[in-house]
């Protein structure tokens, strides 16, 4: 009966108890695990054991990408496309460059950050199972959740409920598929 | 102790007062949104700031049906109003990036209770702003010229001139600032999203929030992103007002071709932008009763970042003198002593003077600096202090320029005026419409500031 459950949630009332509860969990070794709250907490990276993500690298890429974007296009249109002596200075002026190179530089590294956060998030996704625990609209507001997905190599139906049972937890839902 | 507390409190004055916990800061900011009926206030000020937009849209509908000799513009001035009120508005927009990704950066907790209406002013004063330009260039339907693509006309934007500069950093300052904007909005739209009672706004606040659904691996994300938006917006911002000083003094005319520029143009954003937000901050927070979260210990920071930064661009009009005078040469000296006494626009500078120099030094005093009232009033003095500034600067510069044989006068026309009236206008407008639709201040980042939401461990101290 309980095969097609997506997981385990339980409701906490406050951060301290939902960062204690997710070191409890994390040290009984399970590993699919999320915490669901209404503001960033910074404990909960090493509570839970989240690796520091890519995405500072990629934006680095972007900004990259931009700068040479804004030097290309420059080079091209003024040294090889059509070369024309403005105000004496030289075909490839870097100087006068500089201000698109840098604009550009800025402007790619945001959209990476942006859109590069959104997607390793795996957003939009307007689905998602979380969203089937009736009380889960107050994570949005002043509850903090902790879930065990059931695809956990750990994850025993009865087992891990009497386990997160035993966190304090106010009260522990099943999270239907 | 309960003078330690005292001293507590006056050195880290707590930024969200009265007894709030989760559930309260956020009824209280997106209730604005969802619940309350639209207050009859809201209709008349939209309403004011709507048909005076309107003047806005006759002036453009007139202007691209009669040319830009509708204006003013003329030799010698050919630049006049419309990039002084380009240069206005942009510099209005950019205390909302400095309150949003400085302040960020310095670890400043005061900027989270007004960062987000800060951002939405940026937004909406950029829009404004980039209504000048592309209205001045006569043609507003083919302003994409200025964007580099491949034409059958065989050309390319010229990349030496700062006015192609200017087209780069508006318009990336632009797009950064709503990218900005709206990350800041995501998880609270998905607050609203869980709140919203009716179908189609659940349904609209749905899509906005792209599935928002505040997990911690979300966050470690979206923290990262929000930390480098700050840290790219902080040079950019820097660098737009420079660039559009740039506009100015990479020419050779006297009046403009000054290094002090870029950094005093940056610190002349700042003080006016800074005078807005207080203008819009000031009634929001007793229209809307939102005293316990925009404390009187923010505006007291907000007149002191206005006096600093005043006190930077009074320092910027004594070294244009100064230097004018070391340079020893003739058309520069000429020309400051025609701005400040000799020429027919000498009054316009020393109004300047007193609106930004005279009127800001009240602010040195507590009482001043403590009163909504005198803080609104002297926010007012400034932005016309500021407006002035670029009125001194384009006009008197280019009204005497090197042959007496080409001197001339610049009047503004009537159409001058309802332009400029009319983006004021459309600016409330936007802020009306702003403050109905979207929390007004950043309901995640306020429950961080309360006390509860510090991780206490066991055994440990704080």
């Amino acid at each position: 009966m309980k095969d097609n459950i997506y997981g385990l949630m339980a409701e906490f009332d406050s951060s301290t108890e939902l960062v204690e509860a997710a070191e409890k969990v994390r040290d009984a070794g399970y590993t699919k695990t999320d915490a669901f709250s209404p503001f960033p907490i910074h404990e909960m990276d090493e509570a839970l054991g989240i690796k520091r993500s890519i995405l500072s690298y990629l934006v680095f890429g972007g900004g990259i990408t931009g700068l040479l974007l804004g030097l290309g296009l420059q080079y091209y249109t003024h040294v090889i496309d059509y070369p024309i002596i403005v105000g004496g200075r030289p075909h490839f002026s870097l100087p006068a460059f500089v201000p698109p190179m840098y604009e550009l530089t800025i402007l790619l590294a945001s959209f990476t950050a942006v859109f590069g956060m959104l997607l390793l998030n795996g957003l939009p996704k307007p689905y998602h199972p979380v969203f089937n625990v009736p009380r889960f609209n107050l994570a949005s507001r002043e509850k903090f959740f902790l879930l065990i997905e059931s695809a956990d190599p750990r994850f025993d139906y009865p087992e891990t409920k009497e386990f997160m049972e035993s966190l304090d937890a106010q009260e522990v839902f099943i999270v239907d598929e | 102790m309960q003078d330690v507390n005292d001293i507590v409190r006056k050195i880290n004055p707590p930024m969200v007062e009265g007894d709030h916990d989760y559930g309260t800061v956020t009824d209280k900011i997106s209730d604005i949104t969802l619940k309350k009926r639209t207050p009859f206030g809201w209709f008349i000020g939209f309403g004011i700031s709507f048909m005076v937009a309107q003047l806005l849209l006759f002036t453009t509908l007139y202007l691209v049906t009669n040319g830009v000799g509708i204006w003013a513009n003329n030799q010698p001035v050919g630049w006049a109003f419309p990039i002084i009120n380009f240069v206005w508005w942009i510099g209005i927009g950019h205390a909302g990036t400095l309150i949003s990704a400085i302040l960020l950066l310095l670890n400043q907790k005061w900027r989270t209770s007004i960062n987000r209406f800060a951002e939405a002013m940026t937004l909406f004063a950029v829009a404004c702003a980039g209504l000048f330009p592309i209205l001045h260039t006569g043609r507003p339907w083919l302003a994409y010229w200025l964007l580099p693509y491949p034409n059958t006309m065989g050309m390319w934007p010229q990349f030496r001139s700062p006015l192609m500069w200017d087209v780069f950093a508006v318009s990336t300052y632009a797009t950064v600032s709503l990218l900005f904007w709206y990350v800041g909005l995501i998880p609270d739209i998905a607050t609203l999203r869980d709140r919203a009672k009716n179908k189609w706004f659940k349904y609209a606040y749905g899509l906005l929030s792209w599935g928002w659904r505040g997990s911690a691996r979300h966050w470690h994300r979206y923290e990262i992103a929000y930390l480098l938006l700050a840290g790219l917006s902080t040079p950019l911002v820097l660098s737009v007002h420079s660039i559009v000083s740039l506009d100015f003094s990479v020419a050779q005319l006297p009046g403009w071709h000054a290094t002090i520029f870029p950094p005093y143009f940056v610190a002349g954003a700042i003080f006016a932008g800074f005078a807005m937000v207080l203008i819009l901050t000031i009634p929001l927070r007793v229209w809307y009763n939102m005293k316990d979260l925009i404390t009187d210990t923010h505006l007291i920071y907000m007149g002191k970042v206005m006096l600093a930064t005043g006190l930077i661009v009074c320092y910027g009009y004594a070294m244009e003198a100064f230097f004018a005078w070391y340079s020893a040469a003739e058309y520069e000296v000429f020309m400051m002593y025609n701005r400040m006494f000799e020429g027919p626009y000498w009054w316009s500078y020393w109004l300047l003077i007193l609106c930004n120099g005279i009127s800001i030094q009240f602010l040195w005093f507590k009482r001043f600096r403590e009163s909504p009232f005198w803080l609104f009033i002297i926010s007012i003095v400034v932005s016309i202090g500021m407006w002035l500034e670029r009125f001194v600067i384009i006009i008197t510069s280019l009204q005497r320029d090197f042959l007496p044989s080409s001197w001339g006068m610049y009047s503004p026309t009537i159409f001058d005026w309802t332009m400029y009236i009319g983006t004021i206008g459309f600016f409330f407008a936007l802020i009306f419409l702003f403050v109905r639709m979207l929390p007004v201040i950043s309901i995640f980042e306020v429950r961080t500031l309360l006390p509860q939401a510090e991780v206490k461990r066991k055994g440990e101290e704080h």
